[in-house]
């Protein structure tokens, strides 16, 4: 499924500009402990989380993530979108809830660890 | 010498260095600060009055809502002869609304030290919740309150934590206290000589005391 398919059913929020959105996402894992996330997340992923700390921006970029979606209508600080900017490292945001977002992925086919 | 740290309060500091007056204890200020990241980041302090200036700061950003004793335990503010003064009602166990960074500017701006709380530790430990130091963080020592190492801790989230390193049991409860220590070769007991020996000035140093003294 495509990063550009899922900002459209979803209705996210772009917030940073310049990113490679019609990449490939390979999966979706949903954590707010940022070491988890590391350990268990993998290359092309769509990251859930309530986090706004620009070390999300790093474990995106480590981890080689598709994106990072912000919920609960939270805004990344500006150090967070200037890191993602610098890098280019999607970020989105949404009003919804982890549980909302995470449910509609779902729906919409999206597994983790889903093989494509 | 003890540090007295409630979560996000230091409102019983000024009884406990009433209480040891005339004893050779020496009560350094502190605060076991919330972000909210949820890390715990623990703030030492030289005076009262520093003390409660942070907490001043730091109950403006605590998160709303009323402390529930069933779960979390009565909040009393005593004096020094262990008298209940009053009841703190707020949620002290809840974050605040200031990032880490935040968090550790506060603390500097009232001349603390600020420590990245027991770092080894899953629950509320930085590591943890944001995976590795946050980068330009200016943290000036890092906590251990397990059995772990450093050296360990580095290990396990493959980072090297070049910060110096204190050793202390977080003692929720009395019987904890001193079941992790360190050893300050300082001048006198003072928040200055700590901040010197941390940075090993003038022959200064601090280490931590043997792996477990239980």
């Amino acid at each position: 499924m495509k990063l550009s398919d899922i900002i459209d059913e979803l209705g996210l929020a772009v917030e940073v500009e310049d990113c490679c959105l019609d990449c490939e996402v390979r999966g979706c894992y949903l954590s707010d402990i940022l070491s988890d996330v590391m350990a268990n997340s993998g290359e092309g992923y769509l990251w859930v989380t309530i986090h706004i700390h620009p070390n999300i921006t790093a474990v995106a970029q480590f981890k080689a993530l598709a994106g990072v979606v912000v919920v609960n209508g939270r805004n990344p600080q500006p150090e967070t979108l200037k890191k993602a900017e610098e890098h280019k490292i999607p970020i989105f945001t949404t009003d919804l809830s982890s549980y909302e977002i995470a449910g509609r992925l779902y729906a919409a086919g999206l597994r983790c660890k889903s093989e494509c | 010498m003890i540090a007295i740290s409630d979560h996000n309060s230091a409102e019983n500091v000024e009884a406990a260095i009433a209480a040891a007056d005339s004893t050779s204890l020496t009560i350094i200020p502190g605060m076991e600060i919330t972000s909210s990241e949820e890390v715990h980041i623990l703030g030492l302090f030289d005076s009262v009055t520093a003390a409660q200036g942070v907490q001043k700061v730091i109950y403006e950003h605590l998160n709303p809502g009323q402390n529930n004793e069933e779960f979390f335990g009565s909040q009393y503010v005593v004096d020094k002869d262990d008298y209940v003064i009053s009841e703190n009602k707020r949620l002290l166990i809840g974050a605040t609304d200031l990032s880490v960074s935040e968090v550790v500017e506060t603390i500097h701006k009232f001349s603390g030290l600020a420590v990245a709380a027991h770092i080894d530790r899953e629950r509320f430990g930085l590591l943890y919740q944001l995976g590795f130091l946050p980068e330009g963080l200016e943290l000036d020592a890092v906590e251990l309150t397990g059995n772990s190492k450093l050296s360990e801790v580095e290990e396990k989230f493959r980072c090297s934590i070049d910060l110096p390193q204190i050793c202390d049991s977080d003692s929720h409860f009395l019987d904890d206290i001193g079941r992790r220590t360190t050893e300050f070769l300082v001048e006198a007991p003072t928040l200055s000589e700590i901040r010197l020996a941390l940075k090993g000035i003038d022959g200064r140093w601090a280490r931590c005391r043997g792996e477990n003294h239980a």
